[in-house]
């Protein structure tokens, strides 16, 4: 996020797209609902009329991966009336030229036909977003599991622009991270192409740096994103993985191909805390902890650095996992020390700029938000404030492009998936939460009663779903806030998973994939 | 009776709700929001308020494991990380280090992370580390 996360609570207006906000983030969606009680004006643009969407002002239902029409369409609009920020736009952006021209050419007219969204609803938000005193953008993997997910993010961040909402409180453009510390993860470098600090592994500067501190030479080529790994397994290239935390066989878009990959493996780890459908491929398992058996830190989706700690002892025979990592790099000749949680940090200080100040007396409270350079600092509450971190910011001009895979006779639905209220990702812990397993036990679809009706479904039933990638069972749920022609599919559940029909098409830079829209059929059991 | 609480920071999504474990005698038994977090301020959702229940699942792995004759079969540790830094060691000498690739964790802590990302340049000496960011 580039704001914060109690900020929301103050904003004039929030808009939420991709982002099913009350389900998937609670304690946000919260915030976001006390601004609404403040008299804050919500919009919400979703498919489907999740929860939060009974609460808004403004109800988008636009068609899957029209996007960026959309929000071309509404900053359409904000040109067209006069209402963009000239001064900022002026004094702190670049590229506005560019995309006027191409924002000219999405008048509300023409992104109705691609949006299925009424020409006056797109003039509404669009005079809520730029003429509210504050305004903030809230998006998750709606925005982004997309093959145009980072044209998605652009063209969110164009729309804050144009209206001078980067660089203030209450504003922003605002990603919610999905996992607790998929934020601090890519902080750490746990990406192929850049080292802790989003230091790039290309920049000889920045591996000098890491090679003096862990007194060895380090690979100047960019490596290969989680996709790639399983087309390097497929074809021979990769010979070994090592999971740690993770499930690719449930987690991962078109499981028959990450399976088969899984199987080629030569030497499959998995280090994790319970048998996972990954597991079943694995040469070797290694029982790490959770995270109530260690010290540590996680980052939050408002860049919080917090102190994880230790409450118990490791179950049974498992141990905390950068043990098992200082034990194996020990062994393959690189000794790493397995020091205090709070050493490490130090040495993540010494090497990240953004983490320069974090050090464990400083945590100990409530955590400190990056940029955090020096032990003074104060941690940062929204980002860009003054100037952007590239100097001016970059509006980049953006057409709409369709989904990978269009509709036809033969899978004439359209087929997105997600989480629901109760569950998590594939289910690893929650499904096996007794509590939380009560609360929803079975996979289903949900559908349109007159898709049901159409094809002669009625509940309780089971239908089978069929994609180009495979077909599960499940039970049908109708429910009128999906769209007809829709289907949704919660994909935490191994027995019907939702991710054996998903498309493994991907962002062509990001390299994420296009969970939510495939082409799908549906069939009465 | 032993009864302490722990502050620490909820492993489900990225909201970063702070919580209180609650550990009778060593055991976990049960989760608290914390109420001067300024993130939840007292509250949590489902899924926090049974955020101890997967801790202390049955289904939790006590015992590294081993493929022998195709089944995993219960393991010491000394055997277990001989036989995955041998086989590492094995294909790296082979095929180069860029045949090995490995994914970091976003459940994992910064530290964990930071440690498994030296591990595969620095040991391993590939730039073959990703995580589930996209997915």
């Amino acid at each position: 996020m580039t704001n914060s996360i109690a900020e929301l609570e103050d904003a004039a207006c929030i808009f939420i797209i991709g982002s099913n906000t009350t389900e998937a983030h609670p304690l946000v969606a919260n915030r976001i609902l006390r601004a609404k009680q403040k008299g804050a004006k919500l919009i919400v643009a979703d498919p489907r009329k999740i929860h939060i969407a009974e609460f808004a002002d403004i109800h988008l239902s636009h068609r899957l991966g029209s996007d960026v029409a959309l929000i071309n369409g509404i900053m359409h609009v904000i040109l067209a009336e006069g209402w963009e920020a000239k001064d900022y736009i002026a004094s702190r952006t670049e590229g506005f030229e560019a995309l006027e021209r191409v924002v000219r050419g999405y008048t509300p007219e023409k992104v109705s036909g691609i949006t299925g969204v009424p020409a006056e609803q797109i003039r509404a938000v669009a005079e809520a977003y730029a003429r509210s005193a504050s305004s903030s953008i809230v998006y998750a993997m709606g925005i982004t599991q997309h093959t145009t997910g980072v044209d998605n993010v652009k063209s969110l961040a164009n729309l804050a622009m144009l209206c001078g909402r980067i660089g203030v409180e209450c504003g922003g453009v605002n990603p919610l991270r999905g996992q607790n510390n998929v934020q601090g993860a890519c902080d750490m470098g746990a990406l192929p192409n850049v080292l802790p600090g989003y230091q790039k592994v290309t920049d000889e500067a920045a591996r000098k740096k890491f090679e003096q501190a862990w007194g060895v030479a380090l690979p100047s080529e960019v490596g290969l994103t989680v996709m790639k790994m399983m087309n390097g397994l497929h074809a021979g290239s990769v010979r070994a993985l090592y999971v740690m935390g993770e499930n690719p066989a449930m987690s991962d878009p078109n499981s028959h191909h990450v399976r088969e990959a899984l199987s080629r493996a030569e030497l499959l780890v998995v280090q994790d805390i319970t048998l996972t459908e990954t597991t079943e491929y694995a040469h070797a398992v290694l029982p790490g902890v959770s995270f109530a058996e260690k010290d540590g830190t996680f980052t939050n989706t408002e860049r919080r650095v917090q102190r994880v700690r230790k409450g118990i002892e490791p179950v049974g025979d498992s141990r905390e996992d950068g043990w098992i990592l200082c034990e194996l790099s020990r062994r393959l000749g690189h000794a790493m020390e397995l020091e205090p949680a709070s050493e490490l940090m130090d040495e993540i200080a010494g090497l990240t700029p953004s983490y320069g100040g974090m050090r464990y007396d400083r945590l100990e409270a409530f955590g400190l938000q990056w940029p955090c350079p020096d032990a003074e600092h104060p941690g940062t509450k929204y980002l860009h404030k003054d100037k952007f971190a590239r100097g001016r910011g970059l509006f980049h001009a953006i057409e709409y492009q369709p989904p990978a895979e269009a509709c036809d006779d033969e899978y004439p639905m359209q087929l997105t998936t997600g989480r629901s209220f109760v569950h998590f990702h594939t289910g690893t812990m929650t499904r096996r939460s007794p509590s939380l397993d009560e609360e929803q036990k079975d996979p289903f679809v949900q559908m349109h009663p007159e898709d049901a009706e159409a094809h002669g479904i009625s509940p309780p039933g089971q239908v089978k779903v069929i994609t180009r990638r495979g077909s599960i069972s499940l039970e049908a749920k109708l429910s009128a806030r999906i769209p007809k022609g829709m289907l949704f599919i919660p994909f935490h559940f191994a027995e019907a998973a939702a991710n054996l029909l998903t498309i493994d098409a991907l962002d062509p830079i990001a390299g994420i994939p296009e969970y939510k829209v495939c082409a799908a059929r549906v069939e009465r059991e | 009776m032993r009864y302490e609480t722990i502050p620490t920071t909820c492993s489900y999504c990225g909201c970063g709700c702070e919580v209180l474990l609650q550990v009778l005698d060593g055991e976990l038994i049960g989760v608290l929001p914390s109420k001067a977090s300024p993130i939840n301020e007292g509250s949590l959702c489902i899924k926090g308020w049974n955020l101890h229940e997967f801790v202390v699942s049955e289904r939790r792995l006590r015992k590294p494991m081993l493929r022998k004759g195709g089944s995993l079969v219960e393991t010491s540790w000394e055997e277990a990380l001989d036989e995955v830094a041998g086989r590492l060691a094995k294909i790296k000498s082979e095929s180069g280090p860029d045949s090995i690739a490995a994914l970091s964790s976003a459940k994992c802590t910064n530290e964990e992370n930071y440690l498994m990302q030296r591990f595969v340049r620095a040991a391993i000496g590939t730039n073959n580390v990703d995580h589930c960011a996209r997915l």
